[in-house]
């Protein structure tokens, strides 16, 4: 697994540690490995942002751990109150897949399934998900790895170009051929307009959902 | 000629980890005792660092150092430093903190204390051209590359000669002409004298530009988001004072950069000095707003251009002064290559140019998708309209007489061009779009919406030479196919891979593309920029295949018998062109070339490739038979792309908004290697095209020099729903001489085609208002419609 740590040095890190330590800590650890999921104890924030007002660290902010459902598996890890969803799937989760165009929900490179609906995972707090079911870019293939009909249009399509904004792009798709599963090229390009694609393929992608969505009406 | 895999479609090896997300990119990456850097950067436009104190920030928990201005390789003037005691703009960073996390971080840069001497600053380049104006530097106001950092002011005179609407046409710092320009205006029918503006906007590419660096066994690791691979090495190695092979570079994937990543840029060198200083892996992230201030942006213009034209439309004189606003530092040389543009474009039988670069205090300027040639396009084609209009000539006719030819010359010095087809693009273009039954509808009005149609046209250089190639076969008979070239996202780096496959006839399945990280060893190529790939790229990877078939042929006649010319190659193997039977296999070739040793297996080298092709081909050595080159193909002159464009719109005469109902771009690019990754281009590049005409520019504050809008959601690239639903695109498909089967690129010409095909038919929608200004906005259509002032000034920049 992608497992990223950093030595707990930081306030907030000690916090956490504090936190640990009143659960036991061989206790901690063996709920961890038999959960099969490693949680972090990477204290990592996004903290300031240059033009944008900075939340400080705030007293009381402690990591907790927590069990989310994650591509259908429990993952358990340690979450701060502030966290959002993208920051723990790319950095506690190891899972990549899921982009930061803009930490802002401008772009929707960050977009993730919540109970099958589109989110930008960079605005949803990782405690508010805690009862819900997340699907990211990484879980969405077949059974047997194979792709999903929408990241096969893609290829089909040629509709990535840079590839930056294609893991979004193909949540919005897959969300929205999920309570549409026949639309309109005028509704894919409503349903995807939160994804911005810099290197303008809008068309190619348009083209990659009508034939995922021709392909499922097929079969 | 049919080739086997030239023309064809065919699934790029990395489009499959798009869309798994499985493709990394800088940001993506971790290494073991990770941490983290935030930078300091600077809050005005221009002041001088009298005192950096640290000591609290160094003295909290968690903050493991900080890398101050003092500490970083210095970059020559005004060339853009790594950090900076004086910085030029807002935005700019003055040092680096590295934590354990970024909390941290940020919250050390909160307790260090900065003493700034403000010094005086502009952020328009007429206010710093004026008596006695500011200068965005302290060593002058003037320069570009190629051009002496200078300090230039034009005479009070000049400005009250010019007045408040027309560009003032002081003393120029550049200046060229070719033909008698007087006797041309003298000639004219109709001559045209227009001011114009055209706006810096940023590049908003996807990925910030983060940066992850570590150093293990001497040696310095980066992960960067470049456009460019092998171009980046030699700029990055100096920014961190290392030498090339002391570095590994590893890019393979970029989440955009449309030139603003396309060589190595002075930030990504941060996370490498500072990982040098405190011992430890150093991820830098950039955020989105940072990439306003850090990414840089498109040169703005302020303009002046005179055109005459004849009876027949034909353009008898033209007559060009740009004022460039080129930021802060030397970035790129947009005025020149506006006009070559005017030039090549509309082949003027006369022709002056004349350009000043400021320096303003404003974000760093790049080359942006067509520099120069895109922003001129915007201006120039809705002036041909104008002249079209009132010569009572169709629009599509002025272009056509206007085409460029083979006999076209460029510049003063009358350089030649290899290939020109607009006219065909024009005319194939035309006849799809159905110009002239579209055009019959133009001004026609439902309710607020009236329709314009418009054709565009725009040109980029779409080719370089003198690179080198470096192909391998190895004893399982595959062939491996070395490319520096980057990864921008235009599948090229394959596509032209495929032309060292076609000279050896290989399966595709039978090649393996190297590329993306130095471990690769690559060899010395040009950057993934300027539209060059597909002519570069398939010169290199032709001289190389050529060279792995040279010597394949020699070990056969070595072995079987005869001479190397008595073989051919099918795939599979070297047979004997009178008996098929006597063969080798490509397998059995590599390994006997490995057995051979010397110039078959790049143990021997050419004596004229590049250090780097040097050090990666002896790398190679003894793994396989090795075909390695540099390109030293004839050339013949400058190879142009081109590309027309034609649109259709519904302007709302009540909102100020447009919808583009149809829309076609058409290319020049010489033989089509991927068709499917040509209309990529076509028509992303389109889509840019729109945001250039109609959305994009950047705002800056002029009372604190504080830059406007730095979010997606205000600096506007063109989203879904700024798009026509469908779009159509097509190409000309005519060999280019000097490319080894025909290719050369195209990624810049449709942005301008299409920014500017627009921009006429909005004018087309108002009767033919020009408005001699991008981008153009639906105040600025409202206020039109309605016979008002504009809200701006002629020639204010950076305005909203």
């Amino acid at each position: 697994m992608n497992e990223f740590r950093v030595a707990p040095a930081s306030g907030l890190a000690r916090a956490r540690e504090d936190e640990a330590t009143r659960y036991s800590r061989r206790e901690f650890i063996k709920r961890v490995i038999a959960s099969g999921a490693v949680a972090s104890a990477a204290t990592y924030i996004y903290g300031g942002l240059q033009g944008c007002s900075r939340q400080g660290p705030v007293a009381g902010f402690v990591e907790r751990l927590v069990s989310l459902n994650v591509n259908g598996e429990t993952r358990r890890v340690d979450v701060l109150p502030n966290e959002t969803l993208a920051m723990t799937l790319r950095y506690k989760l190891g899972l990549t897949g899921t982009k930061l165009g803009c930490d802002r929900a401008e772009c929707g490179a960050c977009t993730v399934l919540i109970d099958d609906v589109a989110y930008n995972s960079c605005s949803v707090l990782t405690h508010s998900v805690r009862t819900r079911k997340v699907t990211t870019i990484e879980g969405i293939r077949g059974p047997n790895g194979e792709l999903h009909p929408v990241q096969q249009a893609f290829v089909e399509e040629l509709a990535p170009q840079c590839g930056f904004c294609t893991p979004g792009q193909v949540m919005s798709a897959v969300a929205l051929l999920k309570r549409n599963p026949k639309p309109t090229r005028d509704e894919c390009r409503h349903a995807l307009s939160g994804n911005l694609c810099r290197c303008g393929a809008y068309d190619n992608y348009l083209n990659g959902v009508m034939r995922a969505a021709a392909g499922a009406a097929s079969t | 000629m049919t080739y086997k895999l030239i023309g064809k479609n065919f699934t790029p090896p990395d489009v499959v980890a798009k869309v798994t997300g499985e493709a990394k990119y800088a940001e993506d990456f971790r290494v073991e005792g990770m941490v983290f850097c935030r930078l300091l950067t600077s809050p005005m436009p221009h002041a001088r660092v009298k005192n950096i104190d640290t000591s609290e920030a160094l003295k909290m928990e968690g903050v493991v150092g900080v890398l101050l201005p003092e500490e970083v390789t210095p970059v020559p003037a005004p060339n853009a430093p790594i950090l900076t005691m004086e910085p030029l703009y807002v935005g700019q960073p003055i040092l680096a903190v590295a934590a354990v996390d970024e909390t941290t971080a940020q919250d050390a840069i909160e307790k260090i204390k900065i003493d700034y001497e403000p010094l005086p600053f502009t952020v328009d380049p007429l206010q710093s051209l004026f008596p006695g104006g500011p200068n965005a530097r302290s060593d002058g106001n003037v320069g570009a590359q190629g051009l002496e950092l200078q300090t230039l002011k034009w005479t009070a005179a000049d400005f009250a000669q010019a007045g408040d609407s027309k560009l003032p046409l002081g003393k120029p710092a550049e200046e060229w002409a070719f033909g008698d320009v007087d006797a041309g205006f003298a000639k004219s029918k109709v001559v045209y004298d227009e001011s114009f503006v055209t706006a810096s906007n940023s590049h908003h590419s996807l990925e910030p530009r983060s940066a992850l660096a570590y150093w293990q066994n001497g040696k310095c690791f980066v992960h960067g988001s470049t456009q460019s691979q092998s171009f980046v090495v030699p700029g990055l190695a100096q920014f961190i004072g290392i030498k090339p092979e002391e570095l590994v570079y590893i890019s393979e994937f970029c989440g955009g950069g449309f030139g603003s990543k396309g060589s190595a840029y002075p930030s990504m060198a941060i996370p490498a000095l500072m990982a040098k200083k405190i011992n430890k892996p150093v991820m830098m992230r950039i955020s989105r707003a940072e990439e306003y201030y850090l990414g840089s942006a498109r040169n703005g213009f302020q303009g002046r251009v005179k055109l005459g034209f004849g009876a027949d439309g034909r353009l008898l004189a033209a007559d060009m002064y740009i004022v460039q606003d080129g930021g802060c530092d030397n970035g790129f040389w947009d005025f020149r290559n506006a006009a070559d543009a005017l030039n090549i474009v509309y082949n003027p039988a006369a022709m002056r140019f004349r350009g000043v670069p400021v320096y303003t205090n404003t974000p760093s300027r790049t080359a942006q998708r067509g520099p120069g040639e895109n922003q001129i396009a915007c201006i120039l084609e809705p002036l041909l309209d104008k002249a079209a209009r009132d010569l009572k000539i169709d629009r599509l006719q002025i272009r056509r007489i206007n085409s460029p030819n083979l006999q076209t010359k460029v510049g003063e010095d009358r350089r030649a061009i290899t290939s020109a087809y607009l006219h065909d693009a024009l005319v194939k273009g035309a006849a799809r779009f159905k110009w002239d039954e579209r055009k019959a509808r133009s001004g026609q009005r439902k309710g607020s919406k009236v329709t314009g149609v418009g054709i565009g046209q725009a040109y980029h250089p779409a080719g370089f030479n003198g690179f080198d190639g470096l192909v391998r076969i190895t004893p399982d008979g595959k062939l491996h196919i070395h490319t520096g070239v980057g990864n921008l996202g235009t599948f090229s780096h394959s596509g032209t891979a495929r032309i060292a496959a076609e000279v050896l006839k290989c399966d595709w399945d039978n090649c393996i593309v190297e590329r993306g990280d130095t471990r690769k060893h690559l060899p010395w190529n040009i950057g993934q920029f300027g539209s060059n790939t597909s002519f570069t790229m398939a010169r290199t990877n032709y001289v190389a295949a050529m060279d792995a078939l040279t010597k394949m042929k020699e070990i056969a006649a070595r072995d079987l018998g005869g001479k190397p010319d008595d073989y051919d190659v099918d795939g599979t193997k070297v047979f004997a062109k009178g008996n098929p039977g006597k063969s080798l296999t490509y397998a059995a070739v590599a390994q006997r070339a490995i057995d051979l040793g010397g110039k078959y297996t790049g143990k021997e080298l050419p004596e004229d490739i590049n250090p780097m092709t040097r050090a990666s081909a002896t790398a190679l050595a003894g793994s396989g038979l090795i075909g390695v080159a540099k390109d030293t193909l004839p050339v013949g002159g400058e190879t142009p792309a081109f590309a027309a464009a034609f649109v259709e719109i519904e302007l709302d005469v009540e909102t100020g908004q447009h919808r583009i109902v149809e829309f076609l771009n058409v290319g020049d690019c010489g033989t089509v290697i991927h068709p499917m990754g040509l209309e990529t281009q076509l028509k992303g590049g389109s889509v840019q095209g729109f945001g250039l005409a109609c959305l994009e520019h950047i705002i800056i504050d002029p009372q604190n020099g504080l830059p406007g809008n730095v979010g997606l959601y205000q600096a506007k690239p063109p989203t879904y729903l700024d798009c026509p639903t469908q779009m159509q695109v097509d190409w000309v498909d005519k060999p280019d001489p000097t490319s080894p089967m025909g290719t050369k690129g195209i990624g810049e010409p449709p942005m301008g085609a299409a920014a500017s095909a627009l921009l006429c038919a909005i004018s087309d929608a108002l009767g033919g208002h020009v408005f001699n200004r991008t981008p153009v906005k639906p105040d600025m259509i409202i206020n039109a419609v309605a016979k008002r002032p504009m809200s701006h000034k002629p020639l204010q920049v950076n305005t909203q």
